[in-house]
């Protein structure tokens, strides 16, 4: 039977010959990640074991990873309390896979795990976390979940009750104008299928611009599949995949490639020409509120943001740092940049983008999720607007209800920071 | 017969129900209390107890979406609220699948604050409006875990039966 990829990974993980859409399947997890939110899996994991007399134990500690970047460093005595807890619960259990708030080896999950190499194309990731459709882009099938499912993965080794989803093949071809790219890509993709337009079903991405796109903008890519409510984003690994775990994740072992079968079925093909439209920009307050630049030039923004999951990475620091070298970010607003991770910032120290930004006048902060969440740092003051590279723009999520949140690519987000307003970075680049 | 105790709009996030600001709380024992918090006037009844418990939210389609965050869940479960909605973001529908926070999807359902409704496994009727809408049915998968009353018991007794075996 022909399969796409996401069902080759799960016959694989549930010891199958073949699956199809809609069988309820069972797969083994190879990477289960949560972030700060451990403290409830702990919490969920201790309740699933009460009343049986035996200690709570993980299935697999070296399939677990844990890296704190929600609130780093803490905001409270709460979170740090928290945070101490899950510290303890790492040491009890043995688990190596910890990333602790460190500006080496610390950052924000969805950028820590594929540069140390934990995700693999065919793997059977879930996360604790609706952005964990991230690691999608190293061919792996990945899907947020709860922290009360995390506690029966640990409890189990295994995702109960898993429906297999249908897929979507989204064919992306021709080349990106210069300032476009990914996040446009994405934000076009989302605006074009509704916020709910790929519920319960995967994204597979296909097509020569996917086959040219490094493995960043990939990433930013499945990033933002959930929002479009899609279970995954997923990218069949090829020659960039291998590159990338060669190059920079460090991976020496040998990788096992999945690619979807010639004739597997699709429940639609999505074909998009990356050669149509310009930069793109989601408004408040829908993600798939999305429109050309054009129509919101001018904009006028209190606060730029340029990091996270979806847009901290190096390249992404690369065109903020070009755009703004020797130049300032205006007055009439303020800039917040928050690499992706520690390695990231310090591969920006050295290539001299960090000086460029923060000589603009830009604050650079540590890695994590900052502001994104609305949880602390940057902060929005009432009826406020923001202008961000993050990937949600709902009421209240940068932390004010009465805040507006547009959402944007790094060119745009810099070029607007010299401005002030919503800018064109294709004008007087 | 229950009340419907709020009417909401379409793509309703879990940063609408419960704030990302309140994440450092995850316990459900003490989530209740941030139950759609920017909503100073709802959280207020809530807190208050003037919520009857088995009272119904009314939503549009892709009510949860947005992040994981379970305590989105466990806020409503707190005060054993219904909701009714044209259809659910997946990990809100399996988070509250798996905490037992009873979820309705009916699409083409309508209400307005204050109307009464009568909710059985085919079908909700809105008693003001004397319309009936059918519900969709859950999938047996889903089903297995509330009839099990929740992913906790469900895992335990899965872990128990499974250690026996070796």
């Amino acid at each position: 039977m022909a399969m796409t990829v996401v069902e080759k990974i799960l016959a694989r993980a549930s010891g199958k010959p073949a699956v199809a859409v809609g069988d309820v399947v069972e797969p083994q997890v190879d990477l289960a990640m949560s972030h700060e939110n451990a403290a409830l899996v702990i919490n969920q994991l201790q309740e699933i074991f009460a009343g049986t007399g035996r200690e709570p134990r993980v299935w697999d500690p070296s399939k677990i990873a844990i890296i704190f970047d929600h609130r780093i460093p803490a905001e409270t005595p709460k979170t740090a309390t928290n945070q101490k807890k899950i510290r303890e619960f790492v040491a009890a259990q043995g688990i190596a896979r910890f990333h602790d708030i460190r500006g080496d080896l610390g950052g924000i999950c969805h950028q820590v795990l594929p540069e140390n190499g934990y995700v693999r194309p065919g793997a059977v990731v879930v996360g604790t976390d609706s952005h964990t459709t991230s690691h999608g882009a190293l061919g792996a099938f990945a899907f947020g979940i709860g922290a009360t499912e995390m506690a029966s993965v640990w409890a189990l080794g295994t995702a109960v009750n898993i429906e297999v989803p249908a897929t979507i093949k989204v064919i992306v071809t021709g080349s990106f104008a210069p300032f476009v790219g990914a996040k446009d890509l994405i934000l076009h993709l989302i605006g074009k299928l509704g916020a709910n337009g790929a519920t319960f079903k995967v994204l597979e991405f296909h097509g020569d611009a996917i086959k040219r796109m490094p493995m960043s903008g990939r990433l930013t890519l499945c990033n933002m599949a959930v929002e479009a409510g899609a279970t995954s984003g997923i990218v069949p690994a090829d020659q960039e995949t291998l590159r990338y775990l060669r190059a920079e994740a460090g991976v020496r072992d040998l990788v096992d490639i999945v690619i979807p079968d010639e004739r597997a079925q699709y429940e639609s093909v999505v074909e998009v020409d990356a050669t149509r439209f310009g930069p793109q920009i989601a408004c408040p307050h829908t993600v798939d509120n999305v429109r050309d630049i054009a129509a919101v030039l001018g904009t006028k923004v209190d606060q730029i943001v340029i990091g996270s999951c979806t847009n901290g990475r190096l390249d992404d620091l690369e065109v903020a740092a070009r755009l703004l070298r020797g130049r300032k970010v205006s007055h009439a607003t303020r800039m917040l940049v928050f690499p992706a991770s520690g390695r990231i910032y310090q591969q920006a120290l050295e290539k001299g983008y960090i000086q460029d930004l923060v000589r603009a006048g830009a604050v650079v902060m540590n890695p994590g999720c900052g502001p994104c969440l609305g949880v602390h740092q940057g902060a929005l003051g009432d009826n406020e607007t923001a202008l961000s590279t993050t990937n949600r723009n709902f009421k209240g999520r940068m932390g004010n209800p009465t805040a507006s949140v547009y959402l944007c690519s790094p060119a745009v987000a810099a070029a607007s920071a010299l401005t002030g307003v919503i800018s064109d970075p294709r004008k007087g680049a | 017969m229950a009340k419907v105790v709020l009417v909401c709009g379409d793509d309703i996030s879990t940063d609408v129900i419960y704030p990302g600001r309140y994440m450092a709380t995850v316990l459900p024992s003490e989530t209740p209390q941030f139950a759609f918090a920017d909503n100073i006037e709802f959280n207020a009844k809530l807190r208050a107890g003037d919520v009857k418990p088995g009272s119904v939210i009314v939503a549009g389609k892709n009510f949860g979406c947005g992040s994981s965050r379970e305590q989105a869940v466990s806020t409503l479960k707190g005060y054993d609220l219904i909701v009714v909605a044209q259809s659910f973001a997946r990990i809100f529908l399996q988070n509250s699948i798996n905490l037992g926070l009873r979820l309705v999807t009916a699409p083409g359902f309508a209400a307005t604050e204050g109307d009464d409704v009568d909710i059985d496994e085919a079908e909700i009727q809105n008693r003001s409006t004397a319309a009936t809408t059918p519900v969709v049915k859950m999938p047996a998968a889903r089903k297995a875990i509330i009839d099990a009353g929740g992913l906790i018991p469900y895992t335990r007794q899965l872990m128990l039966e499974r250690s026996g075996q070796r």
